[in-house]
Parts: structure tokens; sequence; C-alpha cells
């Protein structure tokens, strides 16, 4: 069966820092087709400036390299998919502890995949030492509206039973 | 960054009107830092009423401005956390360690 997809983008730009915020701004007005609150909104920019800034810093280091975000609306959920060909991560279970890093010289703090994870409703990590990372993660769009609209009728309901 | 200095209270004030990553923290360690050693103050507060957007850069920024005021024996605080600068405060922890201080720059002048 094939699936059916609203919408869809993709991006790719070199591994500068100056670019997170190129990153956040696309992925915002993109996610802005779903309607999210300011603070659905706040919270997909997050995650998506830990992982491209994770790709910079981590995956390319010193070196300039390709970073790819895309992105997909389905329903009223946003699937964003952000990979580099870089170093790779050892080890995902460690990696996803919260404060562990392995750049506690660049005041790096360890809560890139913890803010990840907890913004995001589903974050997956997929890594192979000296190939490079790709990050999936995806959030349902709560709508407003619709909750109201449930209560109402769970109200309506309640009142006939 | 605007930066504001009392003499009378040796209070060095950083009101931070960018948004915090990766990126604009090289910037800000930079000159907080140097303003740091240049005044040598009692005590430093970061002011976060302008901050529109800030990612796990900024948890390193201030434990590393907060290492360094006391290594140079000045106290650090932070004010006015915005709701999303608290949330990702709250999730590192750090504000056991820093506190939130309630500031009145108009009181200060
Ligand atoms: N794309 C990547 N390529 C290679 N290693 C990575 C990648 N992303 C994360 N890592 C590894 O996982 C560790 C944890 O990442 P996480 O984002 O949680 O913390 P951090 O980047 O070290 O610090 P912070 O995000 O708080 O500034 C990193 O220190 C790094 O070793
Ligand atoms: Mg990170």
């Amino acid at each position: 069966m094939k699936e059916h997809i609203d919408n869809e983008m993709n991006l790719e730009f070199i591994s500068k820092s100056s670019n997170e915020s190129f990153a956040r701004i696309t992925i915002a007005a993109f996610a802005a087709q779903l309607d999210p609150t300011i603070e659905e909104l706040a919270d997909i920019k997050t995650a998506v400036s830990e992982a491209v800034t994770n790709c910079i810093i981590h995956a390319y280091e010193n070196r300039i390299g390709i970073v790819k975000m895309s992105a997909k609306l389905k329903e009223n959920e946003v699937i964003i998919e952000i990979s580099d060909h870089g170093k790779g991560i050892e080890n995902i279970e460690m990696a996803k502890e919260p404060l562990y890093t392995t750049k506690p010289n660049l005041e790096r703090s360890g809560m890139g995949f913890t803010i990840m994870e907890s913004f995001m409703d589903n974050v997956e990590i997929e890594s192979v030492v000296g190939l490079g990372t790709k990050i999936t993660m995806s959030k349902k769009i709560k709508k407003e509206d619709e909750e109201e609209k449930n209560v109402e009728e769970m109200d309506l309901l309640q009142k006939i039973n | 960054m605007e930066i504001r200095f009392y003499e009378k209270d040796k209070l060095l004030v950083f009101k931070i009107s960018e948004e915090i990553d990766d990126y604009s923290v090289q910037k800000m360690r930079r000159s907080a830092d140097y303003e740091i050693e240049r005044y040598m103050p009692k005590k430093v507060i970061f002011d976060f009423d302008s901050v529109t957007f800030m990612d796990s850069a900024g948890i390193g920024f201030i434990i590393g401005r907060y290492k360094f005021a006391n290594m140079l024996g000045a106290k650090l605080e932070v004010t006015n956390l915005t709701p999303s600068v608290q949330k990702i405060f709250d999730m590192s922890g750090i504000l056991k360690l820093i506190p939130v201080t309630d500031l009145q720059e108009s009181a200060l002048r």
C-alpha cells in the first residue's frame, strides 16, 4: 500500500554553525502548515537545532561536510530526518544519557539527545562509525479546537447517558 | 548582548538579545569573559528577558561563565527567564547551582 504523504521537503547545507538558525527557521516555516501552537513550534525548532548542531560539531568536527534535513507532513504529524556522513556514534545508549558528552572542553552539556527526546514524541538514532548518523524524529500537532470539541462531545454524551 | 556595569554594587549585567545557539555563544563567550576580567565585578547577572530562542548551547554557556566568574571571585545569577529558557534550564538541573534573581535594573541607577 502506498503511504499518503501530505507534504515533503528536502534541504542540504554545509556544516557551518551559522546554518543552525537557517535550519530552525526553515523547519518552523514548513511545520507551520500544520498550525501548531507557539510552544509546539518552539519544541520542534529546539529539537532540530540540537540535531543539526550535533552534525556540525561532533560528526564533522572541524571539517566541512554536508548536513541533510528532510521533513514530511502526514495528517497532523511532522516527521523530520537529519543526517550526516560524519564520524558516527560509537555507543548510542551512552550518547543518549543526560549529561554525557565527548566534548566537555567545548562547553557542551550533554543535554542534546535528552532535549530532543523530551520535545518530540519519538526519536530514533541510527549510526555507523565512520559512515555517519541519521536522526528521525516525529511530533503530532494537537489541534486545540479539536481537543475542545472532544471535551464538549464527552460532556454531551454524559448528559445523554 | 548589552553590557551594563553598576560601579556602586560592583554588578555586571549582560542582557542577551540574540538567539542562543552554538553559533551565537562563540561570540558571547569571548565578550562576556573579556568584560568580567575587565570589570572584576562582585556579581554577574545574565538577563534572558529578550531571548526568543535557546538550545543546549545556553546550558554550556552559563556553566562556563559560572566557572569563569567563580574563578575570579564573582557570583553568578540569572534573571527574567522566559518559559522556553526555563524549560531547558530545568531539564539540565543547573538552577540548583545558579540562583534565579529578581532584577529591577531601574532601582540600581
Ligand atoms: N551526529 C553525530 N555524530 C557523531 N557523534 C554524535 C552525533 N550526535 C551526537 N554525537 C555524540 O553523542 C554525544 C551526546 O550528544 P548530545 O547532543 O546529547 O550532547 P552534546 O552535543 O555533547 O552536548 P549538548 O548537546 O548539550 O551541547 C556527543 O557528545 C557526541 O559524542
Ligand atoms: Mg548536542
